[in-house]
């Protein structure tokens, strides 16, 4: 070859990608499709994983460190597992804890049962602890948000208790409320904690990144099986599941948030003579609350998000109401459920943001009435309430609507949202089917079949070929190690079809959001709308993605796809809003006195600029579309995602499939995030960005 | 009296084996070598005194490791080599509890940037060096208010950081640093991020301030104007070394190398020089009606040298006593040139 080729290819990227793809396309095509044939597919050695993974599980459990407990019932010693009792008592703690939460509004008697005998507490009736009227429970919403910032915020929270309870889900709501009540402050302390551990420890904070990686990369429903295998049905495991996925965020937003305090703080905290944890939660903590709070929001979304797939695992409430109706395909009552679990998302969005920045005054000299005014007030509803209610139980015959108004007999809107429903269905059926029928048949079947058909050793150069083009060679040895793990085993296949899924839905998704972004990020006003835009449709919980397309499209891939493209379209238009806003008000003056037009201006000003930004949406693209993909094994797929799903019905040695399959999704993430990550890392050194 | 600030010999270097090399080189550090060993030279063999009562004004380019300096002095980064005495003890020998005790009672500094904590109302900003001290909250906001009365902040102490403008978040800092009325305040550049008009108007304040409290002064800037405007003396450093240490008046009349001049070269000398620098010994023959001070800035009293027909007498403004006289040629000499 001539020397000048040479050289051009050293330092031209896309000429190295088009040789990389040439490559590519030979190994593709000339590499016989044989099993007996290690190009083709490799053997799969690592089998043996999931089961190993079951074993460690049951080994824990029954055999190692064996303790002599005392069994009451037999009133002898026995010989049990440490670890199994250790899983016991947290799901024990869990449980009193969600269900003390849970009781005090609802009413009942497991938690006086703790307390008593069961044989006395049933020959005892009345000793039962009395629900709050919904009545009550809404004054106390409305005096709450009125207390944390005025009017507006008491609206908010009264408005949003009252449509909770006139519409029948008083009981599943409060139900979700205790569980995210409990939740949520298990994940603030443990992510605070690690968080500052981190910030403070920089081994701990290398240490802790991989596995935050990990944690966040893998499909909520890969964790289903473990937990019940460890800790059992119920409230409690649906709690443990959402600590696993929520706490890693809050982690992350702790570390980044102290990170970000500047130094001066931290010396006028020194200088001002603060000791060591005076200078943590006097100074630092509080400066990084901004972070922290975002931490917050996001262990609540979390929580929310989380409901439905916590009603796998036995947890009660609106999850499991939303997950029947879904399954039984009646969209209006789903389409309730998901309104309400919105509506508890914003006000206790809205409530931990105002008592945050909720401020003293020192030189206010008030009375005990003045100062607890709130408090006595809602004392006060809560009696007239519950003597209103006691009264009304004569008015009303069977159902006492001043006290709780059961679902079947609460107000509903679901038979119109039905009504609207089949009437889209029978006015388009023949368009949206045709159209199905052509992505299946033109798009998404061939796409399929493509990746399929692609030789392991073709997979292997494209991924490890484009991460040393943008990074070196370690990166290159990165994904190639972890695709390896994947391809050994005997899912290689499966894990295809994940991937065919999630780039066709990565793909659409970074073309919608880089278009809307680029249109809308332009002007001040339209990223501000649009940013807005992105808030509203963060609020759902992923699995709300689900109800219209299933009807829309069926159970098919496409259904599957298109809630995946809108679910992930949200981050790839943030990002590319903030990239937008990030090219300098000069540079455009330049490019406006050179004369460019409004397409130059895209190609030359704002998309190289912006590109780094860009690309670390798309990252989110990744994992939210896999996400959703996995997700889709609800309504079916056939992907990875069908057989962690599917694990959760082989309890006991499902366990070791769903976590290995998990671990393989993650891994595909993390793949791609480490290629687009060091390809962004390289752009904005390129343009030196810092 | 001892000094209340004593440096000797200080040194700091930046890197992993500052210590060995600092070692190896037996005191004379040069900067390029260190460099190429993997580390940087931020202060280099500082030396000085500050009595009680005094403003050094440390005056430097950025890198020159004037803030470096600071931070030694206040031990918020250790010093590599050297002793740091404050009040006579060597604050790089105390430990962390002795060190805390020192801040609470004896320090207060100002930073650039403000440095306020925003989730703290302006008040709770001023409190908040009292209530880690143990003070109780009602006895802390007494004093706090008594220190926003004495920047002129009065009405806004519920007011929050990002509420305010960059002078008055600037004032929070000043009464935060000084609500534990500390004998030594440490200012490091804290009118550089201000407006030049609003600079000036923070100086004034400033000195204001002073003539009131007389606290023992580290004042940090890049300002050369600011620092002859505001000095008892004047530290001018250039890549960790102090190049010269002196009174402004001496600064500008003998800079001591050709770094230094760069800066003088340029100073109006009648907004710098005192009578005292340019008088006549007594002459007995000359008895005035009108008298100068002998600290008087040039400038201030000009017009009315020059105005007068007769020659004037310089005095001591301490007693009163004649101790020169003031030729109006030299006047002019100092204005015009030549």
């Amino acid at each position: 070859m001539d020397k000048n080729y040479i050289e051009i290819i050293k330092n031209s990227k896309p000429a190295q990608f088009g040789l990389l793809l040439i490559l590519f396309l030979i190994l593709y095509n000339f590499i016989p499709q044989n099993d007996s044939n290690y190009l083709w597919r490799l053997p799969s050695l690592l089998k043996g994983i999931p089961l190993w993974i079951n074993n460690v599980i049951f080994n824990a459990l029954y055999e190692w460190f064996p303790l002599k407990v005392w069994d009451p019932v037999f009133e002898m010693y026995e010989e049990k597992a440490a670890f199994r009792e250790f899983t016991k008592a947290v799901s024990q703690g869990l449980l009193f804890l969600i269900t003390f939460v849970r009781e005090i509004i609802l009413g009942g008697d497991k938690i006086i049962d703790v307390f008593v005998s069961d044989s006395w507490l049933k020959e005892n009736d009345w000793l039962t602890w009395p629900a709050l009227p919904w009545t009550a429970t809404t004054v106390g919403a409305f005096l709450l948000g009125y207390k944390l910032n005025g009017l507006r915020l008491g609206l908010l929270g009264g408005i949003g208790a009252l449509y909770v309870s006139v519409f029948g889900n008083y009981v599943p709501s409060i139900q979700t409320l205790s569980f995210v009540l409990i939740t949520t402050p298990i994940c603030f302390v443990l992510g605070l904690s690690f968080g500052i551990w981190g910030y403070l420890d920089k081994k701990v904070e290398t240490a802790l990144q991989p596995v935050l990686n990990v944690m966040q990369t893998m499909p909520q429903f890969a964790y289903l099986v473990p937990i019940i295998a460890l800790f059992g049905l119920g409230d409690h495991a649906g709690s443990i599941a959402t600590i696993i996925i929520a706490t890693p965020p809050m982690i992350r937003n702790t570390i980044l948030g102290l990170k970000r305090i500047s130094p001066e703080v931290v010396e006028a905290g020194l200088m001002s003579g603060c000791t060591k944890s005076q200078l943590l939660f006097q100074v630092l903590i509080p400066t990084a609350r901004r972070d922290i709070l975002n931490g917050v929001n996001t262990v609540i979304m979390q929580c929310l998000a989380m409901v439905v797939i916590a009603s796998f695992v036995g947890a009660k409430g609106l999850g499991l109401n939303l997950k029947i109706a879904l399954n039984s395909l009646k969209i209006g009552k789903a389409a309730e459920a998901g309104l309400c679990i919105v509506i508890i998302a914003v006000i206790l969005d809205r409530f931990t943001k105002a008592w945050a920045n909720k401020q003293k005054d020192y030189f206010a000299n008030l009375t005990f009435i003045q100062r607890h005014k709130f408090l006595i007030i809602f004392a006060f509803s809560v009696l007239i309430f519950s003597i209103v209610a006691f009264i009304a139980n004569g008015y009303f015959d069977k159902i006492n609507y001043l006290y709780i108004i059961p679902i079947e007999k609460g107000l509903t809107i679901a038979h119109y949202i039905d009504g609207a429903v089949d009437w889209v269905w029978e006015t388009f059926f023949y368009s949206l089917n045709s159209f199905n029928k052509f992505l299946l048949t033109q798009v998404l079947g061939p796409m399929k079949h493509a990746y399929l058909g692609m030789p392991v050793v073709a997979t292997f150069t494209l991924a490890m070929g484009a991460a040393y083009i943008v990074g070196n060679i370690r990166t290159a040895l990165i994904v190639g190690g972890m695709l390896l793990f994947i391809a050994l085993s005997e899912y290689w296949d499966r894990a295809l079809i994940t991937m065919y899924m999630g780039s066709f839905a990565v793909i659409m998704a970074s073309l919608n959001g880089i278009i809307l972004g680029s249109i809308f990020g332009r002007t001040e006003r339209g990223s501000q709308i649009l940013l807005s835009i992105c808030d509203f449709f963060e609020t759902f919980p992923s699995f709300v993605y689900l109800i219209p397309v299933i009807f829309l499209f069926n159970i098919t891939d496409t259904s599957v796809l298109i809630a995946a493209i809108v679910y992930a379209t949200v981050p790839a238009t943030r990002y590319t809003v903030w990239g937008m806003k990030s090219v300098p008000l000069s540079l455009h003056e330049a490019g406006t006195m050179s004369g460019v037009s409004p397409l130059q201006r895209w190609t030359n000003i704002e998309i190289p600029i912006a590109f780094p930004t860009v690309m670390l949406g798309v990252n989110q693209t990744v994992v939210f579309s896999l996400q959703m993909v996995i997700l889709g094994a609800l309504i079916g797929t056939e992907d990875l995602g069908q057989i962690i799903f599917g694990a959760l019905s082989r309890t006991k040695d499902g366990a070791g499939v769903a976590l290995t399959l998990g671990v393989f999704v993650s891994l595909i993430a993390i793949s791609v995030d480490v290629i687009v990550r060091n390809w962004a890392e390289e752009r904005k050194k390129a343009l030196g960005l810092n | 009296m001892s000094p209340t600030i004593s440096c000797n010999s200080v040194y700091k270097i930046f890197g992993n084996n500052a210590n060995k090399l600092l070692v190896d080189s037996n005191g004379s550090v040069d900067a390029k070598k260190f460099q190429e060993a993997g580390c940087i030279v931020g202060v280099n063999n500082a030396s000085f005194d500050v009595d009680k009562g005094e403003m050094l004004v440390v005056m430097g380019l950025s890198g020159s490791g004037k803030s470096t300096l600071l931070r030694c002095i206040s031990r918020l980064t250790d010093a590599t080599a050297g002793k740091i005495l404050i009040d006579g003890e060597d604050i790089c020998l105390m430990n962390n509890k002795q060190l805390v005790e020192l801040r609470r009672e004896k320090m207060g500094m100002v930073f650039q940037n403000f440095a306020l904590l925003p989730h703290k109302t302006v008040i709770e900003n001023i409190a908040f060096p009292l209530q880690v001290k143990g003070i109780s909250t009602e006895n802390s906001m007494y004093k706090a208010l008594e220190m926003v009365e004495l920047v002129g902040l009065k009405g806004r102490e519920n007011y929050f950081p990002r509420e305010l403008s960059g002078g008055q978040q600037q004032r929070v800092g000043i009464a935060r640093s000084l609500a534990v009325e500390p004998d030594i305040w440490f200012l490091d550049e804290p009118f550089s991020a201000l407006d030049p008009l609003i600079r000036k108007e923070m100086q004034d304040e400033f000195l204001r301030l002073q003539g009131v409290l007389n606290k023992t002064i580290m004042f940090v800037t890049h300002d050369f104007d600011e620092a002859l405007r505001l000095a008892d003396r004047i530290a001018i450093m250039k890549d960790g070394i102090i190049e010269q240490l002196d009174t402004p008046g001496n600064i500008v009349l003998n800079p001591a190398t050709d770094y230094v001049k760069k800066f003088t070269e340029d100073v109006p000398r009648e907004k710098v020089l005192k009578i005292e620098s340019i008088m006549d010994p007594q002459d007995p023959n000359g008895s005035s009606s009108i008298a100068v001070s002998k600290d008087d800035i040039i400038e201030k009293v000009a017009e009315q040298i020059l105005n007068s027909k007769e020659i004037i007498n310089v005095t001591n403004p301490k007693d009163n006593s004649v101790v020169g006289s003031i030729n109006p040629a030299k006047v002019i000499k100092v204005l015009f040139g030549g």
